[in-house]
This record gives C-alpha cells, structure tokens and sequence, in this order.
C-alpha cells in the first residue's frame, strides 16, 4: 500500500516539477495516440458508413472478420508490422523502425476496425431511415453523407474517444515497433512497464496516476457530450 | 428467442473446448534434454516445494535454466518458478521478499545486499564474460584498432557517432557499461546513444536493426547469433569478466518465504555434478562453455 501512497505523491511532485524529460514523454504519448486516431477515424468513419449501408455478398464474412479485428491483441499487430518494416522486410527501405512513425503506424492497424466497427453498429440501426430522409429532401449523394455524419454524429465521437482510449493505453505493440528509447520513442505505458522491470515502483505508479487522470478528462468529455445529446 | 439459446450453447461449446484444450496442454509434459517422460512414477510434490528464483535476462535467454532445472526438479522436486528481469530488479524483489532465492551479476551490490541483511550469504557460482557487438561492416573500425581494448572501442564510438544501444534498465550489463563509460571519462549523450530500458535479447535484435553497436554477455549473443548480422568487434579483457552469484533471501521479511527450497538450491548449484553440468552447457551448440562454474 505504502508504494501507492508513494506514487500519488510522486504525480504530484512529477506534474508539479516542469521535468523536461516527463513531459516530453506524455506529450509523445499524446502525439502518438491523437494521429493515429486521426489518421485511423479519416479511412474507418466511411468505411463504417459504406458497410452500414450496402448489401453485398459476403458481408457476413467481413463483419464477422471485422469483429475478430475488433479484438485483435495489440502484441500481434506490433509484431507483425515490426516484421514489415524491419530492415529485412518488405518494408524495411522506409527505415522508420523504432521511430514514432512507426508507433502511430502500428495504432492505426488496432485502431482501424475498433473505429470501423463502431460507426458501422450505428449506421446499421439507423443509416436506412437517414439516407430516406435525406433522398425525399432531394439530397444528392454528399449531402447525404454529410447528413449522416451529422446524424451519427454521437456514435461516430464514441468510436474515435474509444479508439483514442485504446491507443493512449495501449503498451504491446509500440513497444514492440518503438522500442521505447529514451527521448526519442518512450511513451507513458512503456516507461510504466520499463520502471516496473526495474523495480521503480513509486515512478511507474506516478505516471500510471497521469495516465488515469488524462483517460478520466477524456472520458468526462466523452460524457459530457453524450448528455448534451439525449 | 431460439436463436439466442442456439447462441448460448455455442458459446458454451466453445468454453468446453477451451476448457478440454487446456487441459490437455498442461498435463503434456514437456520433453526437455535429460528430463525422462516417466508419468505415474513422480512421488507426490509437497504444497509448499515451490521456489521463486529472481534471476537475470541472460540466464533465461541463453536457455541455461532450461538445461540445468530439469535436473533439480528431477532431484529434489521442488518447482523452481523463474522470474527473469535485470539484476536491479531481481535485488529490488529479494528486498521485498518476493522471492526467494537471487542468481545475479553485479558483485558490488550483492555485497552490499548482504550486508544490509536483506540476503543471508553470496556465493560465487560462475562467470562469463561481455563482449562489444557491431555491424559487419564495423563503421567505427573498432575491429581494427581496439580488438581487445573496450575503453578505446567506446571512444571510438563517441567520436564516430555511431548508434550505441544501451540497456538503460538497471541490470548488472548496464551497470558494466555505465562503468566503462565512467572509466574512460566519457558521458554518452546525444543521438547515437539509444537507451532502451529493455532485457539483452531485445537490446542485440535492436542493434542489429540500427546498425548500431551493443554490449552483451556472450551467452545471451551467441544464442541469437544466428538471427543478427551483428558480429563481436572486442572481446577477452579482463574489465569485461562477469561473475555470477547466489543468495538466498532473509527469511526474516516475511513467512512466505521458502527458506528451506532456497538453501537446498544454493547447495545444489555450487555443487561439483551441477557446476559439471553448467560447464558442459553450450558445448554442443557453440562449441565453448557459455558459462565457466568457479564456485569455491
């Protein structure tokens, strides 16, 4: 118990201290974490959409494919993006491995169906109604879209806060393909895991502390929004 | 309705699988070198006959607890449950009475760990040696002119600017390094030198994908030698010796600590068959002992 203690009083004193070094690795975290939610939500939001509505076959099969995506472990995607851009693989002429690049490169693939499949679930349930309302309007093909979007526009802020969520915590894979080098690829969640391999209990739990207090900020945004609608 | 409960029972079905799988995996025994598949024959292993061994990436990695703890259980049957992290770590553990039993490498502090009466006595169980890894192409040209000198390596390094991956994790091979580093009046700062705060196996294959240079312990290389285009560009002086030691925990921290399991393995492994036994490893893979036992 006594380590917890320690470690709320070492946030305080980490937040409190200005430590350049601290900083820069929470400001990375939220470099890393923000562009690849960014990057992902641009390809997923549509995508949701487009599958929310067409019918075609084998649909089943990429839905159920997409859910297992959902889920996917993140050591995986690390790994097997690792192997593509290590300097013996096929993308290994980029040399971006053990960059941040690589980090948000790697939340992308996680990030991508998570975002897909939520927006898809919405549009699923109420794209139809939408896309009539919107065609007896006399709407054409984008401002039907733009009226979705707007429509949806709930659903579609829980799928990127939910994808944020899990790149801001995620640890597997940007260990992997970051290799949390100090100043140039270390982040929250793998100095977290770093201090704890070095038995630095008190630190790693003070940047657990930061960590929770921003998911507690971005959720209390999240909730904020979803009262402002119903 | 119907379609849930069909839905359920799916679900159910394949929880029941799960479930038969794993079952079947655990009771595989596994068909280690001198470890004899002899089920049924295995006297009933007591409650309490299992030990914490907190010990260093590189005994892991190199596979020499795989080669030498068959034995043990074999002869003893106490469980060994092996907790590999840096020799930081691995003290820091014994100091909580997490575990119970220490084989680490860095002798200053495991002295100091006794004489702080967090451990009761440190022995001397083996040794091996670091050595400075590279590029094939050695861009520094440390092959040529500092084959056996590790501090003119390092400066070479420095003035060159080429990467150097560190461990950066507190372990007795980034105490070694910081050392090195500290005797040739250098402080590596800048660019090139990547901290990684991660065990040697991760810190040889992230080297090798920088082109950059690392020190490791030989074991820990040679397994993996053949995954990396690194070659080895100094070695064999005597800064570079690495000694290993023993030591049971106080079991005055706490009353889950195994004492009785933790005595008998310190015994077992400065003993004259297991110290036959830890020289013969890497014999038939490398053609050289990864690990020289020299315990008194």
């Amino acid at each position: 118990m006594s380590e917890i203690w320690m470690g709320l009083k070492g946030a305080l004193t980490l937040l409190t201290s200005l430590n350049r070094e601290v900083y820069d690795i929470i400001l990375l975290s939220l470099y890393v974490s923000l562009t690849s939610t960014l990057i992902a939500a641009l390809g997923a939001i549509p995508s949701g959409i487009w599958l929310g509505l067409k019918d075609f076959p084998g649909k089943k099969i990429i839905i159920r494919i997409l859910y297992t995506f959902m889920s996917l472990p993140p050591v995986v995607v690390g790994l097997v993006v690792f192997l593509f851009i290590s300097r013996k693989g096929p993308l290994g002429f980029l040399e971006i491995n053990f960059t941040p690049t690589a980090m948000i490169l790697a939340q992308i693939c996680i990030l991508f169906p998570i975002i897909t499949g939520i927006v898809f679930n919405g549009t699923k349930e109420r794209g139809e109604q939408v896309k009539l309302l919107g065609k007896t309007l006399g709407a054409n093909r984008w401002q039907v879209l733009i009226l979705l979007i707007h429509e949806l526009r709930v659903n579609i802020f829980t799928a990127i806060i939910t994808g944020y969520g899990r790149a801001v915590s995620e640890v597997g894979a940007v260990m992997i393909v970051g290799g949390n080098i100090k100043g140039h690829t270390r982040v929250m969640t793998t100095t977290i895991a770093m201090l704890q391999s070095m038995g630095q209990y008190d630190l790693a739990i003070a940047i657990g502390i930061v960590l929770l207090l921003l998911a507690f900020i971005i959720n209390s945004i999240l909730y904020h929004f979803q009262q402002g609608d119903s | 309705m119907k379609g849930f409960s069909k839905q359920k029972s799916l679900v159910l079905s394949l929880c029941l699988l799960l479930l038969v799988l794993t079952a079947c995996g655990s009771s595989n025994t596994s068909s280690e070198p001198g470890d004899q598949q002899n089920q049924g024959n295995s006297a009933p292993v007591a409650e309490n006959k299992s030990l914490i061994l907190a010990t260093t990436t590189s005994t892991e990695n190199s596979g020499l607890l795989d080669y030498i703890l068959p034995v043990f259980k074999e002869e003893t049957g106490i469980d060994t449950k092996v907790v590999a992290v840096g020799t930081g770590k691995a003290l820091q553990m014994g100091m909580d009475g997490e575990a119970d039993v220490l084989l680490v490498h860095a002798k200053a502090d495991e002295e100091k760990f006794v004489q702080e009466g967090h451990g009761i006595e440190r022995f001397d169980v083996m040794y091996n040696d670091f050595i400075l890894v590279g590029p094939k192409d050695d861009p520094a040209g440390i092959k040529t002119n500092a084959p056996q000198d590790i501090i003119k390596a390092f400066e070479l390094i420095e003035e060159k600017q080429e990467n150097f991956v560190s461990r950066g994790d507190d372990s007795g091979t980034h105490k070694m390094e910081l050392n090195l580093w500290a005797e040739g009046n250098m402080e590596p700062q800048g660019d090139w030198y990547l901290s990684a705060g991660k065990g040697m196996g991760d810190v040889i294959m992230m080297a090798d994908e920088l082109n950059g240079y690392t020190l490791a312990d030989r074991a820990t290389y040679l397994s993996i030698k053949d995954k990396v285009d690194l070659v080895i560009v100094t070695e064999g002086e005597g800064r570079l010796f690495n000694q290993y030691g023993v030591i049971a925990v106080n079991p005055e921290k706490n009353d889950q600590i195994n004492q009785a399991a933790a005595q008998v393995f310190v015994d077992w492994i400065l003993s004259a068959e297991t110290q036959q036994l830890i020289s013969k490893f890497g014999m038939e893979e490398y053609k050289q002992s990864l690990f020289i036992p020299n315990a008194q």
